[in-house]
C-alpha cells in the first residue's frame, strides 16, 4: 500500500466512523422464541450412541402418513426408504427394500400422478417403492393457495433445517397456547412461543412485556386422539409429537445410525493406531536427545 | 542444506532410469535421507498434517464430483441424494465438508507456528510468500465449496461475496458492476454463477498442489526452520528426515485424525449452519447471513468499517498484511523463544483474531457489555461492530508497529549457539571457535 493510498484508507476510515456515529443504528425487529420445551424421556436417538426406536418411527410414519402428508411435500423421501436397514419397516428377510412387502402394500395404497404410456394423459396409479412420498399438491403455486399464501415447507430435511433441530420441532408440535390477552392473532394465523417471531405490531401492553414468540401459518394439528396407534400406545398430544419428530429425525438423515456405528468403529481403530505409532516414535527417538 | 546426494542405485533398472529421471534419487534426497534439524516440536507437524488434508479434500471431492449436479435446480437434492443413495456417500460428504474446516485449523496453526518462531525471515521469505499464496487460494475454492451445496446459505454467501467486488463502482462508476456481472454470468447470482464455481472449485486444488509442491521446494532450499531460530551448524543438528519424522508426522496426523473423525461421525454439522439445509431460494433472504467460521474474523474486520469499499479494503489488506511480513519485522532473532516482549505481542495477536472470530459470528449491534436499554427496551452498551474496530486496529497495529518497531528497540535472551546446545548437559559438544559470538547476526 502506497503512502498515498494509505493516507486516503485512514482519511476515508475516519469519516466513515464519524457517519457511523452520526447514524446509530435504530434497534431493527427484534426476533423472540421461547425456550425450546423438554422431551419427556428424550429421544432414542441422541447422543453418539443413540438409535431409532423401530415402533416410534412406526407410529411417527402413521403421523406423517395420516396428518402432515396432508399439506407437506416430503420430495426426498422414497417409499422403498421405510423398509431399507434402519427404516421403520426394515425386516431381515428383505434385505431389497424393493421387494419387502411391507413398502409395497404401504405405496399400494396411495395414488401418484403419472402418464398413460400409450395416450399420454394424465392419469392417477398406485405408487411402487420406488416412487417418492407423494407430494398433496399438483405445484408450489396450488400449494401456497391453499395455505394462506405460502407454500407449507418440505419436510425431507426439516429436523436438520432449523436451529434447534427435533427438539424445536417436537416444541412446536406440542406447544400451541392461547394468545395471552392483548396479543391480537391476525386471522388465519396462529400464536405459538416458539416459533421465532416479533409480535410487537400485534400488542397492545407494554412493550417491554410483549409476549415471546410469533404467528404461524399451521393451527395445532396433534389433538389427543388424533391418530390411532396400531401398538396401544396413547395417543396423547406430546406421544404423537415425539415419535413424528423421531419419524422426521429419521428422514432427515436416513443413515445416522449408520454413521455413528461406523464412527464408534473408527474411533477405536484411530485410537490404537496412534498409540501404536506413539510408542514407534518413542521407540524411534530414544537414542535422541531432543 | 539439501547437501550431496547419497543415493546409490543398486539394480541396472535403477542405474538405467536414474541416468534418464533421477526420480528415485529425488524421492530419497528428499523424503528420506533429508537432514531435519532434530529439535522440531509438534508444532512442525501440522505442515505433514495439511498435506494429509490436501489429498484428502481431493480424494473425496473427486468421488463427489461423480454424483453432484451443478444445476441450480438439482444441486440441493443430488447433495442430499449422495447423503441417501450413494454407498457411504455420507461419509465422503462429511469427511468432505468437515475436512475444510479441518483443513483450516491446521493451516491457522501452521501459520501462527511461522509467526512464533519466524519461520518467514531470511532466507525462507519465498517459502512463506508460497504459504500466503496457498492460504489465499485455500479461501477461493473453500468459498465456492461452500456454494456447491446450494442451500439458502449458499446463496446469500456466494451474494454477499461477489458483491464485494461493486464497491469498486466507488472507484470508476461502473467498473464494480461490470466484474460482478462477469462473475456472476448474468445480471445475479443463478444457475450460471454456480457451475463456474463448481469448475473452479474442481480446478483450484490442483493449482494449490502445484503451489505446494513450490511450497516444498522453496522449504527444501534452506532445510526447516527450528523451535531455537539457530541455523543448523553440526551434524548432530539434524536427522534424517526417515523414520524420525515420518514417524513423529505420522503420529500427529493419526492424532489429528481422530479429532477430524469425531466431527466426521459425532457431529457432522456442527461446524455448518441450519439455515444451508433449506434449498437456495433468491426471495428469501436468512435473518442473519454468516460465513463458515474460518473466515469470521475478516467478515468481523469487513463490518467493522461502516463505508463499503474502505471496509473491503480493509478485509483484503488484513490479508495482504501476511505477505508483507518478512519485511515488517526488523527483529534480528527469528524465535520468539528469545523475544519475551514479541511473544506477548503474539498471543494477544492470537488472541484478538479468535475474538474477531467471535464478533464475526454475532450481529454488529448486539452488546458485548450491556449498561442499560434505550426507550424501546433494546440494550445499549459496548456493542460488538465496536469491540470489532478495537480488535481490527490491534491486528493491523501487530504488522504495522508492533514487528517493525519492536524489533529495533528490544532486547532479546540469549540465543543458544547450536540447536543441540540446549538440549545437551552443560551446553553440549564442543564447539569450533567463534561459533558463540553474535549468534543472532548470523541468521
Amino acid at each position: 500500500m502506497s503512502m498515498l493510498r494509505k493516507s486516503a484508507f485512514i482519511r476515508g476510515a475516519v469519516l466513515g466512523l464519524g457517519l457511523l456515529a452520526a447514524s446509530l443504528a435504530p434497534a431493527a425487529a427484534r426476533t423472540t422464541q421461547a425456550e425450546l420445551k423438554q422431551v419427556p424421556g428424550g429421544f432414542s436417538f441422541e447422543g453418539p450412541l443413540g438409535k431409532f426406536d423401530q415402533a416410534s418411527l412406526q407410529r411417527g410414519y402413521k403421523v406423517y402418513a395420516e396428518v402432515c402428508s396432508n399439506c407437506h411435500s416430503m420430495n426426498l423421501m422414497y417409499y422403498r426408504n421405510l423398509c431399507q436397514p434402519g427404516g421403520p419397516f426394515y425386516h431381515k428377510e428383505y434385505p431389497n427394500p424393493n421387494d419387502s412387502p411391507y413398502c409395497k402394500a404401504i405405496a399400494a395404497d396411495i395414488k401418484v400422478p403419472d402418464l398413460d404410456p400409450d395416450t399420454g394423459d394424465p392419469i392417477q396409479r398406485s405408487a411402487t417403492p420406488a416412487d417418492h412420498f407423494r407430494n398433496p399438491y399438483p405445484n408450489e403455486i396450488a400449494a401456497a393457495a391453499s395455505n394462506g399464501g405460502k407454500a407449507p415447507p418440505d419436510l425431507s430435511v426439516m429436523a436438520r433445517a432449523r436451529e434447534g433441530g427435533p427438539q424445536y420441532i417436537y416444541s412446536i408440535l406440542s406447544g400451541y397456547i392461547d394468545p395471552p390477552p392483548g396479543l391480537t392473532i391476525p386471522d388465519g394465523k396462529y400464536y405459538n412461543p416458539y416459533y421465532p417471531g416479533d409480535l410487537g405490531s400485534m400488542w397492545s401492553g407494554p412493550k417491554a412485556k410483549t409476549p415471546v414468540g410469533g404467528v404461524i401459518l399451521m393451527p395445532f394439528q396433534l389433538v389427543p386422539g388424533r391418530v390411532t396407534f396400531d401398538d396401544g400406545a396413547p395417543s396423547t398430544t406430546e406421544q404423537q409429537a415425539k415419535d413424528v419428530v423421531t419419524f422426521l429425525a429419521w428422514t432427515a438423515e436416513p443413515k445416522q445410525e449408520e454413521r455413528k456405528e461406523a464412527g464408534f468403529a473408527v474411533m477405536i481403530y484411530l485410537i490404537l493406531f496412534t498409540g501404536i505409532l506413539y510408542l514407534s516414535y518413542r521407540q524411534i527417538w530414544r537414542n535422541v536427545a531432543h | 542444506m539439501s547437501g550431496h546426494s547419497t543415493y546409490e542405485p543398486k539394480t541396472g533398472i535403477e542405474r538405467w532410469l536414474d541416468a534418464r529421471l533421477p526420480i528415485i534419487r529425488l524421492a530419497k534426497d528428499t523424503a528420506i535421507d533429508f537432514p531435519t534439524p532434530k529439535n522440531l516440536n509438534y508444532w512442525w507437524t501440522f505442515g505433514g498434517i495439511l498435506a494429509v488434508c490436501l489429498v484428502t479434500q481431493i480424494l473425496t471431492g473427486v468421488i463427489l464430483a461423480m454424483h453432484y449436479v451443478p444445476n441450480g435446480d438439482m444441486a440441493f437434492n443430488s447433495v442430499e441424494h449422495i447423503m441417501r443413495d450413494v454407498n457411504y456417500g455420507w461419509m465422503i460428504r462429511y469427511i468432505h465438508a468437515n475436512g475444510a474446516s479441518m483443513f483450516f485449523l491446521a493451516v491457522y496453526i501452521h501459520m501462527a507456528r511461522g509467526l512464533y518462531y519466524g519461520s518467514y525471515k531470511a532466507p525462507r521469505e519465498v517459502l512463506w510468500l508460497l504459504g500466503c499464496i496457498i492460504y489465499l487460494l485455500m479461501m477461493a475454492t473453500a468459498f465456492m465449496g461452500y456454494v456447491l451445496p446450494w442451500g439458502q446459505m449458499s446463496f446469500a454467501g456466494a451474494v454477499v461475496i461477489t458483491n464485494l467486488f461493486s464497491a469498486l463502482d466507488q472507484v470508476i462508476p461502473g467498473l464494480g458492476t461490470a466484474i460482478t456481472t462477469w462473475l456472476w454470468g448474468g445480471f445475479a447470482v443463478g444457475g450460471a454463477t454456480l457451475n463456474r464455481f463448481f469448475s473452479l472449485h474442481y480446478l483450484l486444488p490442483f493449482v494449490i498442489a502445484g503451489v505446494v509442491g513450490l511450497h516444498i521446494w522453496a522449504l527444501h532450499v534452506p532445510g526447516n526452520n527450528n523451535p531455537t531460530g539457530v541455523d543448523v551448524k553440526l551434524k548432530e543438528d539434524t536427522v534424517p528426515f526417515h523414520p524420525y519424522y515420518t514417524v513423529k508426522d505420522g503420529f500427529a496426523i493419526a492424532a489429528f485424525f481422530i479429532l477430524f473423525a469425531w466431527f466426521v461421525f459425532f457431529a457432522p454439522e456442527a461446524l455448518g449452519h441450519v439455515d444451508n439445509q433449506t434449498p437456495a431460494n433468491p426471495l428469501v433472504t436468512p435473518a442473519h447471513i454468516v460465513p463458515e467460521w474460518y473466515f469470521l474474523p475478516f467478515y468481523a474486520i469487513l463490518r467493522s468499517v461502516p463505508q463499503k469499499l474502505f471496509g473491503v479494503l480493509a478485509m483484503f489488506g488484513s490479508i495482504a498484511m501476511l505477505f508483507a511480513v518478512p519485511w515488517l519485522d526488523t527483529s534480528k532473532v527469528r524465535s520468539m523463544r528469545y523475544r519475551p516482549t514479541a511473544r506477548i505481542f503474539l498471543v494477544f495477536f492470537v488472541l484478538a483474531t479468535i475474538l474477531l472470530g467471535w464478533c464475526g459470528g454475532k450481529e454488529p449491534d448486539d452488546m458485548v457489555i450491556t449498561m442499560g436499554h434505550d426507550a424501546n427496551g433494546d440494550p445499549t452498551g459496548f456493542s460488538v461492530v465496536w469491540f470489532s474496530r478495537i480488535l481490527a486496529i490491534y491486528y493491523y497495529a501487530y504488522f504495522l508497529l508492533v514487528l517493525p518497531l519492536l524489533g529495533l528497540t528490544e532486547k532479546p535472551l540469549d540465543v543458544p549457539t547450536t540447536i543441540s546446545t540446549p538440549v545437551l548437559p552443560k551446553g553440549g559438544a564442543a564447539l569450533p571457535a567463534g561459533a558463540t559470538a553474535a549468534p543472532e547476526k548470523k541468521g
